[in-house]
């Protein structure tokens, strides 16, 4: 359900594109989606190509671009991966943990035509 | 979603209206009219972001006359790369930043409310407004995707309160609370609560240029709420524990349902409250002073 306006946003983003550097469509779509955003990968496909249907997006593929979680242990002070934004630290179990990466929800670039 | 301004707010009526398709303005001698948009017309609008209302004809394809070095699509001319490097939710949190700045200019303190369907948002607000009757006035705008139900239980405290269907929409979004806030007449100095869709999951992601977001929890769900959704938790500043009354009853543990919070955000403010019996509710006007006073610059 948070996908679908998530791909409503992604639309927005590239109808305003398309309005400024004018292309009539677009056929590659790349978003970078971080593994801590809370961002389902497989929903999001489902919803961007429902929502890009009858849009100048309409079919276009949908490249996703991985970012990795990571996080600033409080108790280690040193960066860490993180699985989950409330995950414990991997070296020393502390829940002391700020999210350093990992929340990215970005459109990259397009490829239009 | 909405072809006037790309909004994504197709189906949302605010008080019944639709969101975009018809705007009532309020003149100075205060006569209101309503109108359509005529597409080409100027139009004052006072909620800040352009309508364009260009309906796509822009989108004619574009000729270029370097050679098309991979053109796969007949007609459509050479595919190119466009860099965007933008925010998903970008849009969203400029309409956020605009709202937040007409709030501030007004000294109006805003709240975002955000639970689960049932936690009593709407009965904590009642009695909330009874309780500040004659001291602050209070304004609401009620979140829901069907019905205005909720904004009927406010009016009848006396408070103004506006309703936004969102339709199959699972939050509000600050372009839509925008508009809710031209419709309102918001006084001075005064409380805007937003009532968020019951939803514990998407209004986190959603700034509506509230001051803070206040989780309700009532202690007839369970005490792990926070780990399960830990993005509304992390995103809240306060939770109040709502339905305290009923503790008697159940199982659920204060203590844990607190550590959850402050797993998922250290800073969480707790406040154990009872709509119904008043319970906790001096604590929750004491924190909403205390928070007015900081957002509020000095008078
Ligand atoms: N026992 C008890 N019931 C409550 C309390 N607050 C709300 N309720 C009940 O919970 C139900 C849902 O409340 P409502 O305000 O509509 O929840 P909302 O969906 O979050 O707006 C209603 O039947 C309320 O009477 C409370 O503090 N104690
Ligand atoms: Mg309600
Ligand atoms: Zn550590
Ligand atoms: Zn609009």
């Amino acid at each position: 359900m948070h996908e679908m306006s998530l791909a409503e946003g992604v639309l927005q983003l590239i109808e305003e594109a398309a309005r400024q550097q004018e292309f009539a469509k677009v056929t590659a779509v790349w978003l970078e989606i971080g593994a801590l955003s809370g961002v389902e990968v497989e929903a999001m496909k489902f919803c961007f190509d429902a929502v890009m249907r009858d849009s100048i997006a309409d079919g276009a593929r949908l490249e996703i671009i991985a970012a990795p979680g990571t996080g600033w242990c409080m108790q280690c002070s040193m960066s860490v991966p993180m699985k989950e934004v409330f995950g414990e630290c991997p070296q020393c179990g502390s829940y002391q943990m700020q999210v350093t990466g990992g929340t990215e929800m970005r459109v990259k670039e397009l490829e239009v035509a | 979603m909405c072809t006037t301004c790309g909004c994504g707010a197709g189906e949302v009526k605010i008080d019944g209206d639709d969101a975009h398709h018809g705007h009532e303005h309020v003149h100075a001698d205060g006569t209101r009219h309503s109108h359509g948009h005529v597409p080409g017309a100027a139009h004052e609008h006072s909620h800040a972001h352009s309508h364009d209302h260009v309906h796509g004809h822009r989108y004619a394809p574009v000729h270029s006359n370097a050679a098309p070095a991979h053109s796969h699509a007949p007609g459509l001319g050479a595919k190119r790369m466009v860099q965007i490097e933008q925010d998903i939710l970008s849009k969203n949190n400029a309409y956020a930043a605009q709202n937040r700045q007409r709030l501030a200019a007004r000294g109006i303190f805003a709240l975002n409310l955000v639970s689960s369907p049932g936690s009593g948002k709407t009965t904590l607000l009642c009695k909330t407004i009874e309780l500040l009757r004659g001291r602050q006035p209070v304004t609401v705008i009620e979140g829901d995707q069907q019905t205005s139900q909720d904004a009927e239980r406010i009016r009848a405290t006396g408070a103004p309160a506006i309703q936004i269907n969102t339709g199959k929409g699972c939050h509000l979004d600050a372009h839509m609370v925008g508009h809710a806030m031209e419709k309102l007449e918001l006084p001075a100095d005064s409380l805007l609560m937003i009532e968020n869709v019951g939803n514990l999951v998407c209004p986190a992601a959603f700034d509506l240029g509230e001051a803070h977001k206040v989780v309700i929890l009532s202690v007839t769900e369970g005490e792990d709420k926070p780990i399960k959704y830990p993005d509304m938790f992390r995103a809240a500043t306060l939770m109040l524990m709502n339905k305290c009354d009923l503790l008697p009853y159940l199982s659920f543990k204060v203590d844990a349902a607190i550590e959850f919070a402050r797993r998922v955000n250290p800073a969480i403010e707790v406040i154990e409250v009872s709509a119904t019996t008043g319970q906790g509710m001096d604590d929750w006007l004491a924190w909403i002073d205390r928070q007015a006073a900081v957002a509020r610059p000095a008078a």
